[in-house]
């Protein structure tokens, strides 16, 4: 018999622009006015807790996201799709702007205590930082297994079979709970948030909570020195033959 | 009216299949396609009429219903009904303008009035372009502490510059005051921010906003009059079968609904032809707006500062011009852009690459050197004014804004208009909304008062006083006629001139074949100043879902090449500002293919109404897909 677990799945807040440009001032990137969405890889792990309530082997599914007032459009957006309740983490300017990986596993750590989770699911990376750090730290801040990468999940009892998807192939494994899962794309395809659920989704819960209620420093480890855009790409070369490819190779020093 | 929305959300829940049975049906039905070959598809669906097997194009329910489509039986089609009282479609400026002012009312008279907006856009404002000067009337009649709420009204003009361009030189031409196009007491907005900013005061008031949502159907009662509006399917494939994913739209009802879809709308195209809205106005003229923001060098950068200027890269009797607006905004951001009037008869003329050699021009180019280009985006505008103005009210809805289109077009200007019809549409609505008793013949609430009140305001004499302007360019002098013209009838005697010019008829029919007129020889791009096509598309964010029928529909799809190919030689490759439209050649054999890339499609609409055939049919695509501008 299936026990009922309750999973947290934590969502991130990120931009999905294509056109970002670096501040003139080399700090960071524009984010002024620059679309904000829910992490493609998040929509998947939300999509897998509601599949996992639907079939009944979890109790409650609870979106968590970090982030300024406009975060709570991404846990409406997880609320619309089958989350139950949200938790907004509140952490604005130069808090959100040094956010990393390692605050927000603190935080999603106090939360799990709190909430006395049994399952956090995650996407396996932000597209915007690419950081691929929040789910694997907060396994090891809370000392619980963590299935990273998973492209398929099934509970068999109080454990979970994964197959996780490395440079080698396919890896199966079997974890116990409580346990961190983070997921990777072909774990399903994520449902749309039709505008019937966003409009129910207004009615259900979203808490608003600080960084320090849940007793975390913010403080950032790292300093961000400079941040330029990559050389701009130049233009190739078009050579006649073999030969002319080989001088062109060696008078760039590669050959 | 709520039991029965109740008891049908009941219904749909319980006589839903079962997912697994659904997907065993639509199984069943792919291998009974699967056998038929794909030409076999095809040839199912060309008209009787064809000699060509063209290749097929258009997938898209509109052209092909899915009632007749066997993959579709067995999928659930009943939708969820909500109830509002008023349903805006479109989060443009007319739009939250008509939101704002309808709730303002209902706050201050204390009574209770739910009222949707529906948004295509992503997030309100992303949808949106345009120059802009913006005349701060009907924002102030609207929201009178704009200033201390932070409206992004942050660069007064304090230069205004007009000139006629030739090839090298420039013809200053006075700004005197009188003149349409003087800027005085307005101010250079980033209109995205604006509209972004107006979408906040929006939910301030209890508006219901929703972006991401396209309104992609009207709904009608038994009596014919509008019932509300149903937003887009989700989960449909390239090929126009449905997909796991697939979800029915939502439909909203209201006792009127108000059509503020912007410069030619897709569901206004509809309406027009069901209640016959067109019959006693000339047919709307365009234009195609094309816009880009450029970060430029500090010591090069004028705040306040207004450019616009006419004549050269265009002939004298291809009407259009170009702006440039220095922004005041902390960095040095200047905002300029080129409109081409869609009457052009040369098929050969793209207005992508005029406004690329125009930045070029002695007068605009140091300007722009040592300056990074950051956006780009188009639009197209509508230029009928006074005698395009369609009917404006039907049982159960009404039109707003650019919509049916009020921009004054020697001003450049159409937000503030727009707005204050939003708002004059509010005002008419609201006192019938929360009478004691609904005074109506029809299901849908009709509401006449708003186009007498539009009549009665001054946007009607606006618009009246400069209705001859557009139409005296068509002319022997073109440019230079019309400016005789604007001088003598405008400036001096202010439009009160007994008579008004009539169009030319539609922008579509004024192409000539290809074979009588010359190619046109554009310079390259350089990279620095002037650029090709595709970086310029991919500058302006949009995207779609990749997997879902083209919403560039065409009614045949023979056409392209038999016609459109075959006599203008395939202008919409030209005048697509997102490289949408390709004529490749085809696979097998000889002969070409129209080729129709919708991910690029920036809803600028040009296309719609510009296809010498008038078979291209722009139809809404999944909600949240399009272009991401930021501030343009």
């Amino acid at each position: 018999k299936c026990p009922r677990v309750s999973p947290v799945v934590t969502l991130c807040y990120c931009f999905v622009s294509p056109q970002i440009r670096v501040k003139p001032d080399n700090t960071g990137v524009v984010t002024d006015g620059v679309k904000h969405s829910m992490n493609p890889f998040c929509e998947i792990a939300v999509e897998e807790a509601v599949k996992l309530k639907e079939k009944k082997l979890i109790k409650e599914v609870v979106a968590v996201s970090c982030g300024p007032q406009q975060s709570q459009e991404t846990i409406r957006t997880a609320l619309a799709m089958g989350a139950d309740r949200g938790i907004h983490v509140d952490v604005s300017g130069k808090d959100y702007e040094n956010l990393g990986p390692l605050q927000v596993s603190k935080i999603l750590a106090a939360l799990a205590k709190q909430e006395d989770a049994q399952l956090i699911l995650l996407g396996k990376q932000a597209i915007d930082d690419d950081c691929n750090q929040t789910g694997q730290m907060t396994a090891a801040l809370l000392d619980w297994p963590q299935g990273t990468f998973a492209s398929e999940v099934s509970l068999e009892g109080d454990k979970i079979n994964l197959v996780r998807e490395i440079d080698g192939g396919l890896e199966h494994i079997k974890i116990n709970t409580p346990a961190v899962i983070t997921a990777d794309l072909r774990l399903n395809t994520p449902r749309y948030a039709t505008l019937p659920n966003i409009m129910k989704a207004k009615k259900k819960k979203i808490a608003t909570v600080k960084p320090a209620d849940l007793g975390v420093d913010l403080t950032s480890r790292l300093e961000v020195l400079k941040v330029e855009e990559p050389p701009q790409r130049e233009a190739g070369m078009k050579v006649e033959t073999v030969e002319d490819l080989v001088v062109k190779l060696k008078e760039a020093g590669r050959v | 009216m709520g039991v029965c929305s109740v008891i049908r959300t009941f219904l749909h829940l319980s006589i839903k299949p079962k997912t697994e049975a659904r997907r065993c049906v639509r199984l069943l039905q792919k291998i009974k396609t699967e056998h038929a070959t794909p030409q076999l598809y095809t040839t199912l669906h060309r008209r009787a009429c064809s000699t060509v097997s063209t290749p097929r194009i258009t997938t898209h329910y509109t052209i092909h219903p899915r009632d007749k489509d066997p993959r579709w039986e067995g999928v659930e089609m009943e939708r969820f009904a909500d109830e509002a009282d008023v349903v805006i479609v479109g989060g443009g400026p007319a739009g939250l303008a008509a939101a704002i002012r309808l709730k303002q009312l209902a706050n201050k008279h204390e009574k209770e009035l739910r009222v949707c907006l529906v948004e295509k856009a992503p997030q309100i404002g992303a949808h949106t372009l345009s120059g802009a000067c913006l005349e701060p009337s009907a924002l102030t009649e609207l929201i009178p502490d704009w200033k201390e709420r932070g409206a992004p009204l942050n660069t007064p003009v304090t230069e205004d510059v007009f000139s006629i361009l030739t090839e090298k030189y420039r013809i200053p031409v006075p700004m005197m005051p009188g003149l349409p196009m003087q800027n005085h007491g307005n101010y250079i907005v980033r209109m995205g921010n604006l509209v972004r900013w107006l979408g906040e005061q929006a939910e301030e008031v209890g508006v219901e906003l929703y972006p991401g949502y396209a309104a992609a159907e009207v709904l009608f009662h038994e009596d014919g009059s509008v019932k509300g509006i149903a937003t887009n399917d989700v989960g449909i494939a390239k090929d126009g079968s449905p997909k796991d994913i697939f979800e029915r739209g939502m439909e909203l009802h209201a006792k009127v609904t108000l059509f503020g879809e912007g410069c030619h709308g897709h569901l206004a195209k509809q309406l027009y032809k069901k209640f016959n809205l067109r019959e006693n106005c000339e047919p709307q003229t365009y234009a195609i707006g094309l816009k880009e923001l450029w970060m430029i060098d500090e010591k090069k950068w004028r705040p306040g500062r207004v450019e616009h200027s006419v004549g050269w890269p265009l002939d004298r009797n291809t009407y259009g011009g170009s702006f440039l607006y220095h922004l005041n905004e902390g960095e040095p951001l200047v905002a300029l852009g080129f409109v081409v009037g869609l009457d052009y008869t040369n098929p050969y003329l793209s207005p992508f690459r005029e406004f690329q050699r125009w930045k070029h021009h002695p007068f605009v180019a140091p300007t722009l050197e040592g300056g990074q280009r950051i956006a780009y985006g188009a639009r197209a505008l509508n230029e009928g004014g006074f005698q395009s103005v369609p009917k404006l009210t039907f049982p159960g809805g009404l039109l707003i804004g650019c919509s049916p289109g009020f921009m004054n077009v020697p001003k450049i200007k159409g937000t503030h208009t727009a707005m204050k019809s939003g708002m004059l549409a509010a005002e008419a609505i609201f006192p019938k909304l929360t009478a004691e008793t609904l005074d109506s013949e029809t299901a849908g609430l009709h509401v006449p008062e708003y186009a007498e009140n539009l009549k009665n305001s001054w946007v009607w004499k606006e618009l009246y006083a400069v209705r001859n302007i557009r139409p005296s360019f068509h002319n022997y002098f073109g440019l230079y006629g019309g400016m005789i013209y604007t001088g003598i009838f405008y400036w001096i005697f202010r439009g009160k001139e007994p008579w008004t010019l009539k169009h030319c008829g539609t922008d579509a029919n004024q192409l000539k074949p290809a074979k009588e007129c010359t190619p046109i020889e554009y310079p390259k791009p350089d990279g620095k100043i002037s650029f090709d096509l595709l970086s310029s598309v991919a500058l302006s964010g949009t995207n779609h879902e990749g997997d879902q029928p083209p919403h560039l529909t065409l009614k045949d799809d023979s056409i392209p090449v038999a016609r459109n190919l075959g006599i203008y030689d395939g202008p919409e490759q030209r005048f697509c500002p997102a490289g949408v439209y390709e004529y490749v050649p085809l696979d097998t054999g000889d002969g070409m293919r129209l080729q129709i890339n919708a991910q690029n499609c920036v809803h600028c609409k040009t296309c719609d109404i510009k296809d010498p055939s008038q078979n291209i049919n722009w139809v809404v695509p999944e909600g949240g897909g399009g272009p991401a501008y930021n501030g343009m």
